[in-house]
């Protein structure tokens, strides 16, 4: 294993910003894992760090294919982690909304090309994201649809999900879209949580990545073989909104199995308790996301179901 | 003349508040909203979709002033949405706070999505009917700008003869952007409604020189539109600048991190190698870069908030100008 300095910056006050790579074997660049890009992404940090550690297992046993090259980025922003501040500290940008970035541009925009240059000659890209909206989530592959997409590959970790969705027009400007525009096969991996470690997760998204890497010929490893997963379209999944805002209390876990009518939460009146929604399953499924916060806002989505195959 | 504050769209809040955004309709006598959209006389003046960009709360209230004092000339409809992010003026953010979010990428909005993809939503739905539309940002907190007006080089036939009427120092076509597409102004210019992006000032301040010039632009295009009969300044010649390549303007970024201190004010003709400011390390008393004219140009953006990291914009220069 090799660490080295991805990109870095000189600052005036604070230690310089660096984001820090470990390199395992050489040769033909194969797979690229690139943890934490906003400075709440602590699961994703610590998903890097276990691979990392169980890559430096096999790299010590022989186990690395000859002539294949892994580069594992955990952290793209360690400034914002470390002032816990989600975005870029000083204007608040979001490095993963800037790729394929731009050397001569703004900060984030020649952060996301210091780090796009390095990642970008990869057969594979994968990326352990996050989503806007805190919550939790059930361990999914999650592709864009940009033509690009290979839905097969995706299946190769085992997980019990593969989610395809249509980019958005702000989606054109994160590491997974531009890793397809320049043929890297990209794959975002989503585990339970975000700024909370949940290890049951991170070790399910760690024998994912070793497995898939296995099944590439990348590494000699034979691991638990996971899921047959199941592929979803993102706009398929039930949004089950809060009528009201008030205090949210959940009763179903993200990746639980539930029956149409069955009850998922309940919003309170926050002065009064009176219970003003009883959320229930409109249909029968898995809970693909459920909201982690203790107050819902009105109309938010606080879980999404998968329904079931009969019920799409 | 009709007055009318309404609420366009609200949502409720956990603990014992409703959010609201509201509208200010200034309206002629005699004719129904109906007949006068369709007699393409309703505008439009939109500011505060990001809470920290204060200089159109100036245009606001000025335009509303004046149009109070003098009803008669008043010949449609005058539509004011001072605060489109009431969270985020409230936080002094420019984002929505608690969500994180840049309300400029959540256009056209969701009616059945979360909150603010409904707010969004529910905004795009009063803006039907509108003849045009102007959005009044503020730059951000970082950089001061010219009074000008950015158009989408998509829009770009049908927009740039309105902006050449509203008394802005520049007007600049860029190039198109799929990310741009979730702005609030390419939503509505891509459903047919006309919608002038301005920039001017800089954010968290009001420069009531420039809020004055706007509200005179604003008047001219009334008048354009039929909707004002009274007398309208004389308007100002724009500079135009057909920036579709991105090859007009030069960036000047920082090539170091430290403190800028600005040489020149925004609006200066700058000569190249001219000093446009410095950037300085106060812990050791050096001074890290000089910033020059990278060639002869006008200066139409300076940064204005001192501290800088490798790459922070620290002005424009547009090119082939003077």
């Amino acid at each position: 294993m090799e660490k080295e300095v991805i990109y870095e910056i000189k600052a005036l006050y604070r230690d310089d910003y660096r984001v820090t790579g470990y390199r395992f074997g050489s040769g033909k660049p194969s797979v690229c894992i690139v943890g934490s890009l906003r400075g709440n992404e602590f699961q994703q940090i610590y998903v890097c760090s276990q691979i990392i550690r169980r890559l430096q297992k096999l790299e010590a046993a022989g186990r690395l294919r000859e002539g294949k090259e892994i580069l594992v980025i955990p952290c793209g922003n360690p400034y914002s982690v470390n002032t816990k501040k989600r975005f870029w500290t000083v204007d608040n940008t979001d490095i993963n909304r800037m790729f394929p970035g731009y050397a001569l541009g703004e900060t984030t925009q020649r952060i996301a090309g210091g780090i796009f240059e390095k990642v970008k000659h990869y057969d594979y890209g994968i990326q352990f994201a996050s989503f806007y909206m805190p919550g939790n989530f059930v361990p999914q592959v999650r592709m864009m649809k940009t033509g690009a997409e290979n839905i097969e590959l995706a299946k190769r970790f085992g997980l019990p999900y593969v989610v395809l969705h249509n980019p958005r027009p702000f989606d054109t400007a994160t590491l997974n879209y531009n890793w397809q525009i320049w043929e890297t096969d990209g794959f975002s991996i989503y585990t339970t949580s975000t700024s909370a470690v949940d290890k049951v997760s991170a070790k399910q998204a760690v024998d994912a990545v070793l497995n898939f890497l296995s099944k590439q010929d990348i590494i000699q490893y034979q691991g638990y073989e996971g899921y047959i997963s199941r592929v979803v379209e993102s706009e398929n999944f039930i949004d089950v909104r809060a009528e009201h805002a008030g205090f949210l209390e959940q009763y179903a876990a993200a990746g639980e199995k539930v029956e149409k009518g069955q009850k998922l939460a309940e919003i309170c009146s926050p002065y009064t308790a009176e219970i003003l929604q009883t959320v229930s399953a409109p249909v029968s499924g898995i809970v693909a996301f459920v909201h982690n916060e203790t107050m819902a806002y009105q109309n938010t989505a606080v879980y999404k179901l998968i329904p079931e195959e009969d019920e799409l | 003349m009709t007055e009318r504050i309404e609420t366009i769209v609200e949502t409720e809040l956990p603990v014992d508040e409703v959010l609201r955004i509201r509208r200010h309709r200034l309206m002629t006598d005699g004719a129904s909203v109906e007949e006068l959209e369709k007699q393409g006389k309703r505008i439009g003046i939109v500011t505060g979709i990001h809470g920290d960009e204060l200089e159109g709360q100036f245009v606001c209230y000025e335009l509303s002033r004046r149009i109070k004092a003098e009803p008669e000339s008043l010949s449609g409809i005058v539509d004011i949405y001072p605060a489109m992010n009431p969270f985020g003026i409230d936080n002094i953010t420019r984002g929505i706070p608690a969500f994180d979010l840049d309300m400029n990428r959540l256009f056209p909005g969701n009616r059945n999505g979360d909150m603010n993809e409904y707010i969004a939503a529910e905004i795009m739905k009063d803006m039907r009917g509108m003849a045009l539309c102007l959005d009044i940002h503020a730059s951000n907190i970082f950089l001061t700008e010219v009074p000008q007006i950015r158009i989408n080089e998509l829009h770009k036939e049908r927009l740039v003869p309105l902006a050449k009427k509203a008394n802005v120092d520049l007007i600049w076509v860029h190039g198109a952007s799929t990310v741009l597409e979730s702005t609030f102004a390419y939503s509505l210019n891509d459903r047919g409604i006309d919608t002038l992006v301005v920039e001017m000032g800089v954010g968290m301040r009001i420069t009531k020189s420039y809020g004055e010039q706007m509200t005179e632009g604003i008047f001219s295009l009334m008048a354009e539109l039929g909707i004002w009969k009274g007398e309208v300044s004389e308007i100002r010649e724009p500079v135009l600048s057909n920036d579709e390549k991105g090859e007009d303007v030069y960036y000047l970024n920082a090539k170091t991190s430290g403190i800028f201190l600005k040489e020149k004010h925004h609006g200066r003709m700058v000569a190249k190698g001219e000093s446009i400011g410095t950037i300085v390390n106060p812990l050791t008393g050096e001074i890290l870069e000089e910033v020059t004219a990278p060639g002869n140009g006008w200066l139409f953006t300076i940064r204005e908030y001192p501290v800088v990291d490798e790459g922070s914009l620290v002005g424009r220069i547009l090119k082939r100008y003077g």
